[in-house]
């Protein structure tokens, strides 16, 4: 039965104020079925508190053959860092 | 209420526990999906979890030095006190479903109200168990809607195990001698108050899965006095036979 089932992507967070990460995939039949089973299979040890599932087919990709003209050229543009001055003390989270 | 008293109600909550739990773990590899079978392993561990609270408390009642284990695994048939329900065999998951949704549905209304037990352990058991147990609920309820409003092979499966697990919900509410102790004693459950919502709920998930509530009168019961099915021997030689062929053995 489950080659009848769609694929599912499961996002889960892991504690309050941090955001969803993937955490994997898995087959269910309806969106009540997906988060059920993310809860079973992604979060027994105590991982979560939210989870998202959303239909793997939902999701639009970048393609790996298109990497160099999409990535390439991020990498030699080192003043897109913010790492030529001193940031104070108190600026956090950069 | 005398501490023997108090150890067989005990008993006649937490062996449906033990003995459902045993059920389901039999399904450990062998649920029809990866995402199903590790739900049903993680009831069955839920359950196992709450079976040891109880029996923990019953061997401090006990003190001669009896432990959770011997609680177990070295009863014999006639001392466990399980429903018929919860040892009826795993026949297919529709059939397994719904014996789940049946005992949840009355897991879920005795917790509510054991919570509010006198006695401390009892009620702080219940309140911990009610979140497991509404899970629980909420997930066979899903899936018993699911079959039964599903395929045509679907429906009349769920709909054949609805028919031939029906006779066993009535002795749900069957008050032993220690039932009416224990209530009586505020620390126990009036099980029979439970009846009508139970069969409200029970209801109203059939008719969403369009699903036909069977008209029996006829209901079988026995196991609350100990007094089994043919298929709990079966049971508890699988259960039993790691403490019996090495006794004391541990982990």
């Amino acid at each position: 039965m489950k080659n009848n089932w769609p694929l599912w992507e499961v996002f889960v967070r892991s504690k309050n104020g941090l955001e969803h990460r993937h955490f994997g995939s898995l087959h269910a039949a309806d969106e009540e079925m997906a988060l059920e089973n993310a809860r079973d299979v992604y979060t027994r040890r105590n991982e979560g508190v939210s989870i998202w599932v959303v239909q793997s087919k939902h999701i639009k990709a970048s393609n790996p053959e298109n990497n160099g003209e999409l990535f390439e050229p991020a990498q030699d543009k080192v003043y897109r860092h913010p790492t030529f001055y001193t940031l104070p003390d108190e600026v956090k989270h950069m | 209420m005398k501490n023997e008293n108090i150890i067989q109600y005990i008993y006649g909550i937490a062996d449906n526990a033990l003995i459902l739990g045993q059920r389901l773990s039999e399904l450990c590899g062998h649920g029809p999906s990866l995402e199903t079978d590790i739900a049903l392993t993680n009831m069955a561990l839920d359950l196992l979890g709450q079976t040891r609270s109880y029996y923990q408390y019953a061997a401090q009642l006990m003190a001669d030095g009896k432990t959770e284990d011997d609680i177990a695994f070295l009863r014999i048939e006639r001392e466990y006190k399980n429903v018929l329900l919860v040892e009826q065999p795993n026949k297919h998951f529709g059939y397994v479903i719904t014996r789940q949704f049946f005992y949840d549905v009355f897991h879920l209304l005795l917790l509510q109200e054991l919570q509010n037990s006198k006695d401390e352990i009892l009620s702080a058991v219940a309140k911990k168990a009610i979140k497991e147990v509404s899970y629980h609920q909420r997930f066979s309820s899903d899936w018993v809607k699911r079959l039964g409003d599903g395929t045509k092979e679907s429906h009349q499966k769920v709909q054949d195990a609805v028919d031939d697990l029906w006779k066993f919900t009535d002795e749900l509410f069957h008050m032993t001698q220690d039932d009416m102790l224990a209530v009586e004693s505020e620390i126990g459950v009036d099980i029979s108050l439970l009846k009508e919502k139970y069969y409200q709920r029970i209801n109203k998930v059939l008719e969403e899965a369009t699903l036909t509530t069977p008209e029996t009168k006829w209901f079988q019961k026995g196991g609350k006095q100990g007094i089994h099915s043919e298929h709990m021997g079966y049971l508890l030689s699988d259960l039993q036979y790691m403490q019996r062929t090495y006794p004391n053995m541990e982990w």
